[in-house]
């Protein structure tokens, strides 16, 4: 008797559902990486000036390097409570695709960690002098970047399950990774400030994303399997 | 298939143990002689830059070791994936014991790129955009290695420590290319790079051969390195018994 | 229907498992004894495919699990040390997202799944409110409702009571009466026909 099997999109759908429904029951835990993200912006000034033209200039670096950090210390909660509870390795003996439902759990957490981010961003923004017209640049930019930013660290994530001091390794290994992205990233974001045309770095940055969405699930399912020796 | 016997042989441990113990001697003895004509060719033979005099002879270290840093760490990449692949324990050691002697190249690479800058451009570091991919390619061996001492379990630590060594060279090109492109960027007036003076043949020999010389250390230190690799994971094999009761 | 050939596995410097070989058929469970650490759990991790062994082949229905590891997976259900288990859902939820990733599954199979595990009463709580018996409970009504052929449970009757392992004796028993396949690591032997068990002792010599 063959029972009949779910599809493999139906089961990513799962994942995604059962992990915002998980998110939304330890809300506090999502704001972490916001406020996260807040204090680093506000550390700059606090370090270098409250002038505010200066501020201005180096705004896309204070929100890019913030909002890497944060997204880092997001990357802690996408795989860790799954692997501890034995959840992340029934994923794995499940029959579906790990690839598929780690891309699943990827894009949910970009949903709850890095889209947030981009969203709030303005307001840090703000604070550092930027103008009202280089939001929508900023919020893309920012938006693109954390999501290219999600898939590299998923890497890092799986390998990282199980080591010693995982949090600072995985910085380690991501933050090499992350050049690209900061650097295209950081200048649309200046390009926006500046009131210039941000298609070119923003596409380059797509181009990485899209690089990512090929690549970066499929070594981070190996990375988990292995993790899960 | 006399090939295909020459790939088996190089995933038997106990032959390649033999291999290297042969032959590490020779090439370092043949990166040594080059290494001696290649210093000559550079210091004595070949005439002084027209704009940097003397200065530039740096170059004849700067330069190949930057290449070997990026070229072990490709040989590196190249026997994770042979060993993920293959299920290779020596493609394992091999990728293992690349690991410290690129990070060495890389940190030379640096070191010298950063004794050319003072004289170059008064400022001992530059934000070059050979040097700084140079520096993240450093932070790519770091992570690589710090991935190994993470992992207790030996396997588990090749396996994961393979699969990033793979994602790394993807990634390398891409970091060399935004590295590239962000430098442009920002382009000032004077060319804040480390160019290479345009050279001729007098003043290129030299460098190839310290190239060829270096690349040949680098065989003869991965060999020994190997050596110890071997032995270290087999050591409970008969095999290794054998080799080191015969020593 | 399950065959496992010529395993050999190292942990580490431990050679934990030497040249183990042993099939097992529909009806059958195959019990593993063993003291601590004489990798039974190992063996059961090698066997579901996420470890690998060194040397030895584990075959399903005559092919080799590595040619085909997901068709494998969806024939089996594994149970470890720690059922595995969201603590912030509630039993019922956990339940119907890991067998929803399988097979669609209705409310009521459920329900009536936890029933007969005697789990239905605690499954709207949160799991992490639960003890670690009534975790149990719910974990073992998750094996049940994958419908699968092939059981690896990792020493089934941890935390359970007498009534919970009594529970675990009857549900493999009514599994080997479907013609399903138990490969189950245990430190008490488990009540069954001596006619439908495979033993094997590990840590043994040879």
């Amino acid at each position: 008797m063959t029972t009949p099997r779910t599809s493999a999109l139906d089961a990513a759908r799962l994942v995604a559902l059962r992990d915002l429904r998980l998110a939304f029951r330890k809300p506090s835990q999502l704001l972490q990486p916001l406020v996260f993200f807040m204090i680093v912006a506000t550390l700059f000034p606090l370090s270098l000036t409250p002038e505010m033209s200066r501020l201005r200039d180096a705004a896309p670096g204070v929100l890019w390097v913030g909002a890497l950090l944060s997204s880092l210390l997001a990357l802690e909660f996408l795989f860790r409570e799954d692997a501890q509870d034995g959840t992340l390795e029934q994923f794995a003996l499940s029959g579906q695709s790990l690839t598929g439902m780690l891309f699943a759990k990827t894009c949910t957490h970009w949903l709850l960690t890095g889209l947030p981010l981009a969203l709030i961003a303005p307001v840090a923004a703000g604070a550092l002098g930027v103008p009202g017209d280089a939001m929508p640049g900023v919020i893309a930019s920012l938006a693109l970047g954390s999501f290219a930013m999600s898939l590299v660290g998923a890497v890092g994530a799986g390998l990282t399950l199980g080591a010693r001091r995982g949090g600072v390794l995985l910085s380690l290994l991501t933050l090499p990774l992350a050049v690209p992205i900061l650097i295209f990233g950081a200048r649309a974001t200046e390009l926006a400030i500046g009131g210039g045309n941000i298609a070119p770095p923003l596409y380059l940055l797509g181009a990485i994303a899209v690089l990512g969405l090929t690549l970066a699930p499929l070594a981070a399912a190996a990375a988990v399997r292995i993790g899960l020796e | 298939m006399a090939t295909w016997t020459w790939f088996h042989r190089l995933g038997s441990p106990p032959h390649v143990y033999a291999f290297a113990q042969r032959w590490a001697k020779w090439f370092g003895a043949a990166a040594a002689l080059s290494m001696l004509v290649a210093v000559y060719g550079g210091l004595v033979l070949a005439p002084p830059d027209y704009q940097q005099k003397d200065a530039f002879r740096i170059v004849y270290v700067h330069a190949p070791a930057a290449w070997l840093s990026l070229m072990i760490y490709t040989t590196m990449a190249v026997s994770a994936a042979v060993a993920l692949v293959w299920r290779m324990k020596v493609a394992h050691a091999a990728a293992a014991a690349c690991a410290p002697v690129g990070a060495w190249f890389t940190v030379v690479a640096l070191g010298t790129g950063m004794l050319w800058g003072k004289p170059m451009w008064g400022a001992y570091w530059v934000w070059d955009p050979r040097l700084t991919s140079e520096l993240v390619l450093l932070f790519l061996y770091f992570g690589y290695m710090g991935l190994r001492a993470g992992i207790e379990d030996p396997v588990k630590a090749d396996k994961a420590s393979a699969v990033l060594a793979v994602v790394g060279v993807v990634n390398v090109p891409i970091i060399k290319f935004s590295v590239e492109w962000w430098n442009s960027l920002h382009q000032t007036a004077t060319v804040m790079q480390l160019g290479k003076p345009t050279m001729d043949s007098r003043m290129l020999w030299p460098l190839l051969l310290m190239f060829l010389a270096f690349a040949l250390y680098f065989i003869a230190v991965l060999l020994t390195r190997l050596r110890a690799e071997l032995l270290r994971r087999e050591r409970n094999a008969s095999w290794v018994r054998e080799a080191v009761g015969a020593a | 229907m399950l065959k496992v050939a010529g395993l050999q596995l190292w942990r580490g410097d431990r050679h934990v498992l030497r040249g183990l070989s042993f099939e097992g058929d529909p009806g059958q469970c195959v019990l593993l004894t063993g003291r601590n650490g004489a990798g039974k759990t190992s063996l059961i991790r090698v066997i579901a495919g996420l470890l690998d062994a060194e040397e030895g082949e584990v075959s399903w229905r005559g092919a080799p699990v590595r040619t085909n590891r997901q068709e494998f997976h969806s024939a089996l259900a594994y149970l470890g040390h720690e059922p595995p288990l969201k603590g912030d859902l509630t039993g019922h939820e956990n339940l119907r997202f890991s067998t929803g990733i399988r097979r669609p599954v209705g409310t009521i199979e459920i329900d009536a799944a936890l029933t007969r595990t005697g789990a239905f009463a605690f499954a709207d709580r949160p799991v992490r409110t639960l003890s670690a018996g009534q975790k149990r409970r719910v974990a073992l009504a998750g094996v049940l409702l994958t419908r699968t052929v092939l059981w690896l449970l990792d020493e089934p009757t941890t935390n359970l009571d007498a009534d919970g392992q009594q529970l675990v004796a009857e549900l493999i028993g009514e599994h080997l009466g479907r013609n399903g396949l138990v490969v189950a690591a245990v430190h008490h032997p488990l009540p069954l026909p001596a006619a439908n068990v495979v033993p094997i002792e590990l840590g043994a010599a040879g």
